[in-house]
């Protein structure tokens, strides 16, 4: 046995870093152990092509919640965001539909497209941000036990209570639809145009394994909405230096703190010893031994792949088997010759900066969706595409570019076959056609493309069937049932082993919440005064 | 009721005479109000109706067995002494699947701790059905009651159940039925039974609850389970007729209403077609909500808010019904004679029953729709000539919206629904000798029902309950004076129980 520490977190992504931070400055003695060669999790930059920086997971930061920006002191450890200046739509007719992060030149470039849509919008912005008031104060509360008679719990549910009567009367009304209802359906209440709706739509369905007519999705278009960025609401951007850059500055808070991180370093299983953990063994052979394991892998790598079945209850095991991770999107990371043209975009305008999507109609989408459901990949895949190298110039030699490709949707499990190299490359065609339509000459211009399938997600990062969020955000999975009924407060079933994954509440997204959460809930358990 | 004994006499008219119609105008007339039920049609009943669709072959023209009918509504109503016999009750459910031995669904489920559990679960929305919808900012005494009692019924369930409840009632059928059973035939079936005059496939999340819903309304229905009335569904409403003219209730038919009458912001009654107007101090409207607001009322006595809720209602149906008139009994693989006087189901899997809801998304019609097939006259010889049959499908999912060529869509459907058939009766085609297809648009023009929607309104989680149709109305009370509403538009939905009947009457007889 080694020398002895206070916590060890299995996982070097962010959230993994972000509770690590929290214990370190709270005066604990923590170890992070990762098992890649590199940290970061999903939130990293990688040179897979000469000097290109790909950040070939997650790509935009957005929801980073401004309280650990601020107590983990990250802009002083070298984060440093850019806020898009725009993005767009493109259809294969020509026609382009700008998104700005401004309200009202937003309003102008819908009334480009029509008028109504133009009036609607207001309305939209304002009930879509009325959600997001309502919302954004519970990401970082831990979720009530609403069967339990303790007395946090118990005033937990009464401060929710409050803050939902809070609402008055319609609105309570209009909260209760809005989570429960479809993009689709949503959308259809404010506008008319396809373009408007299916860029809008595009949004709610990011990470999930359901379509926009789906119930339960039009909440996740607030997902656009919950960013703050230097003050502006609703703003994307983008970390430069890629998203390695986020979670390089966690863990140089982490390291100022005392934390100490260990790369490859893979946890073989989480020790128990009398019903509470000991520590873990390293798949080298090398056992650690603490009295605080958290796990910052989602649950299902967790319980069912780096435990013993025997330290866990048998109906825990079966509601973890039952969770639902499902995987729905790829991506492709692209090194580009020089910058590509779109002709549908105008000389000059901001969007080509920002993220630029293929979508067409909502019911282009649901067929994508459909697809998925058959286990093929979506035929007219929704693409998410944009070039950081255009904000951020480290990112790409002189000259050259590096593209970010999100598609959705593509299965983990194909009915045909399986993911290997053909497979693979069919689907990063499927998506270059896809993108070739709208820009002629960006083929030609392709060095180096990764693609990257639910199946690589998996075992690259370690997400189960690639999974983005580690666990669908479907109505059974959230706040209280998030992961598991009785084990959403970060708590597990063992002794000292906690959760801080985005498979807790609130989910994932590059938001830290979880990690800050889990961190809380800790520190509370041993006596110790939280920073968070 | 002595409360109210003062407003004895009050008039009251209820539009519409389907069975929450005359449920409603039952419980008012016994509380000893003065009503008068107008009904559009000729006959009443509603989309509760026996008609004839070939020469001497009647059927149920959209429901065709009862389910949820709740037994204490029977036994108020005494619709035994008025006529209501049964050609069989405790009817079976047989899952058909091409290859495979039928399967006898509630054998094969019942008993299981899954389904105890899963009954359990429904009981909590067995109490929500008879409860009116509360204020959610809980105003005041009786609804701040009801709110904790239903929340205390959810606690008395113990840890375990509860969670499992809570959990569970969002999520999709789909998964649940995955995540809990093994035999592909039945998780088929069961969620069919989900999905059964909804508007969405089993992926999709709320499909538990529809589910739920499904049990809660079986439960009402007591030892009578799924139930054939002689003389097809119509005869129900035809004794509920009977019982509310006993109960001193005057039913007019052929009187359609062209509009409601509004003094001072108040309904003060209606005018008919013909240019009649009848007074009334109360009017309870079993027309859909849209029907109901739109062009009954008219949006200049509703706020444009309101409007626009009324307007945005989720009310496109996706069931299309069948009729073939054979010329004789047709023989399905695997079943005897006997057991084709039961329910049968063809949802081979959750997957194809997924796949026959897909197309319905884009306007198409499904290659392979899900059926749910009875043969009426196996137990009732009086709905044909004699030797002669009549086969009832229900097909999903069909979508509203079929474009303009309706002929070639219900060509289509049956001939869609035919191949299906085909499989598991063969030959059946060969004896069908003259056939009606009625598409979700074909039923809103027969029935007047917007969408051709048997529940008068998508039933998911966003019209549900305290949102059901619309918050605003979803207390049985329209947003103006003397008004109300008493049809599956309202909570607790359609599915031939009369419950929103029951209880916009009770709300009438509070308020009014």
């Amino acid at each position: 046995m080694e020398k002895r520490y206070d916590a060890i977190v299995v996982g070097a992504g962010h959230n993994g870093l972000v509770c690590a931070a929290f214990m370190a400055r709270a005066g604990m003695k923590v170890l992070v152990l990762e098992r890649n060669d590199y940290i970061g999790g999903a939130a990293v930059s990688l040179k897979l092509h000469q000097d290109f920086t790909y950040s070939n997971c997650s790509y935009v930061c957005s929801l980073l919640r401004p309280e650990i920006i601020r107590a983990l002191e990250l802009p002083r450890h070298g984060l440093q965001v850019i806020p898009y200046e725009g993005g767009c739509t493109m259809a294969r007719d020509g026609r382009h539909l700008a998104t700005y992060a401004n309200h009202d030149a937003q309003r102008r470039e819908f009334a480009r497209h029509s008028k109504r849509d133009a009036e609607a919008y207001d309305r939209y912005s304002r009930d879509v941000m009325r959600q997001c008031d309502f919302i954004k104060p519970l990401l970082m509360r831990t979720p009530p036990d609403p069967t339990s008679f303790k007395r946090r719990d118990i005033m937990e549910l009464l401060y929710l209570g409050q803050r939902f009567h809070g609402l008055g009367d319609a609105r309570m009304h209009d909260t209760i639809r809005f989570w429960t209802m479809s993009a689709a359906d949503f959308l259809d209440e404010y506008f008319e145009g396809d373009l408007i709706k299916a860029t809008m739509a595009g949004s709610s369905i990011i990470g999930t394994a359901l379509g926009p007519r789906s119930p339960g999705t039009a909440y996740v278009l607030l997902h656009h909405y919950m960013g703050d960025l230097d003050d502006a609401v609703g703003a994307w951007g983008f970390a430069r230096g890629g998203m390695g850059a986020v979670t390089a500055a966690m863990a140089s808070s982490l390291r100022e703190s005392g934390g100490e991180i260990r790369i490859e370093s893979g946890v073989e299983q989480i020790l128990v010893r009398d019903g509470r953990v000991s520590g873990v063994a390293l798949k080298s052979g090398a056992e650690i031994a603490a009295p605080i394991v958290v796990s910052n892998m989602d649950v299902k790598r967790t319980f069912l792949d780096t435990m013993s079945e025997r330290d866990l209850p048998a109906d825990f095991l079966q509601l973890v088997r039952q969770f639902k991770i499902r995987g729905s999107s790829g991506k492709l990371n692209i090194a580009l010759d020089g910058l590509p043209t779109f002709p549908s975009i105008p000389k000059g305008s901001p969007a080509i900066r920002g993220d630029m999507h293929i979508t067409e109609t909502m019911d282009e989408l649901e067929r994508g969706y459909d697809d998925w459901k058959e286990g093929r990949w979506s035929a007219k895949p929704y693409v998410d595409m944009l070039l950081p190298s255009l904000i951020d110039p480290t990112m790409a030699p002189d000259g050259k570019h590096y593209m970010s490709v999100f598609v959705q949707w593509a299965p983990y499990r194909l009915a045909d076959g399986e993911w290997d190299g053909p497979a693979r490359q069919a689907f990063g065609q499927t998506v270059i056609d896809a993108i070739a339509e709208h820009s002629p000459d960006f083929k030609s211009l392709i060095l180096h493309a990764e693609i990257r399938t639910p199946w690589d997600i998996e075992n690259e990062v370690g997400l189960t069937e690639g999974n983005i969020f580690q666990g669908e955000l479907t109505m059974d999975q959230l706040l209280f049932n998030r992961p598991i009924p009785g084990y959403a407060q970060y708590r597990s079933p063992v002794k000292g082993l906690y959760m801080c994954g985005s498979s807790t509440h609130p989910g994932g997204g590059v938001m830290g919440a979880p990690g800050a959460n889990a961190a809380r809930t800790l520190l509370g358990d041993i006596g110790r005064r939280t920073t968070a | 009721m002595s409360a109210n004994s003062g407003k004895n006499g009050q008039r009251v008219i209820v539009i519409g005479a389907g069975h929450n119609g005359l449920a409603c105008a039952f419980d008012l007339a016994r509380a000893g109000r003065q009503v008068t039920v107008l009904e559009a049609a000729h006959e009443i009943g509603g989309a509760a109706v026996t008609s004839e669709f070939a020469s001497g072959h009647r059927v149920s023209a959209c429901a065709h067995l009862l389910r949820s009918f709740p037994a204490d509504l029977a036994k108020a109503m005494r619709l035994d002494s008025h006529g209501l016999a049964w050609a069989g009750t405790g009817l079976s459910t047989w899952a058909l699947s091409a290859g495979a031995a039928p399967l006898d669904v509630g054998r094969a489920i019942n008993g299981t701790d899954f389904m105890r559990r899963m009954r359990r679960h429904a009981e909590v929305l067995t109490t929500l059905m008879h409860t009116t919808p509360p204020r959610l900012d809980l105003d005041n005494w009786p609804d701040r009651i009801a709110v904790a009692k239903l929340g205390w019924q959810i606690r008395r369930m113990g840890r375990e159940p509860m969670r499992e409840l809570l959990r569970i009632a969002g999520m999709n059928v789909y998964d649940l039925l995955q995540d809990n059973l093994e035999s592909t035939t039945l998780k088929g079936a069961l969620g069919f039974d989900a999905v059964l005059g909804a508007e969405y496939g089993p992926r999709s999340p709320g499909t538990v609850l529809t589910w739920l819903q499904s049990l809660a309304g079986q439960s009402l229905a007591g030892s009578k389970g799924l139930a054939q009335p002689v003389g097809g569904i119509g005869a129900l409403t035809r004794a509920m007729g009977q019982a509310v003219a006993a109960a001193g209730v005057t039913v007019r038919t052929g009187a359609r209403v062209a509009h409601m009458a509004v003094t001072n912001d108040r309904v003060s009654g209606v005018v008919l077609d013909s240019g009649e107007r009848l007074d009334a101090d109360v009017v309870v409207s079993n027309a859909d909500p849209r029907t109901t607001f739109l062009k009954l009322l008219g949006p200049e006595h509703l706020d444009t808010g309101f409007v626009r809720k009324i307007v945005h209602h989720r009310a496109s149906g996706k069931v299309a019904k069948l009729h073939l008139a054979l010329d004789s009994l047709p023989a399905f693989t695997g079943l005897d004679a006997q057991a084709l006087g039961h329910r049968l189901v063809v949802s081979p899997s959750l997957d194809e029953l997924e796949r026959s809801f897909n197309p319905s998304k884009y306007g198409e019609i499904p290659e392979r729709p899900s059926l749910e097939i009875t043969v009426p006259t196996v137990r009732d010889a009086s709905l044909a000539p004699a030797g002669k049959h009549v086969v009832s499908v229900i097909a999903q999912f069909v979508p509203f919206d079929v474009g303009t060529d309706r002929r070639a869509a219900r060509a289509r459907l049956l001939r869609n629904v035919l191949a299906v058939l085909e499989q598991h009766a063969p030959g059946i085609g060969q004896r069908v000798r003259s056939s009606e297809v009625l598409l979700p648009v074909d039923i809103e023009q027969r029935f007047g029902m917007t969408g051709g929607h048997w529940h008068h309104g998508a039933l998911a989680f966003d019209q549900f309950f305290v949102n059901r149709p619309v918050h605003g109305a979803s207390r049985y009370r329209a947003p103006i004076d003397g008004l109300y509403l008493c049809g599956a538009g309202s909570h607790p939905g359609g599915g031939l129980m009369g419950i929103a009947g029951r209880n916009a009457a009770r709300t009438v007889l509070a308020n009014d």
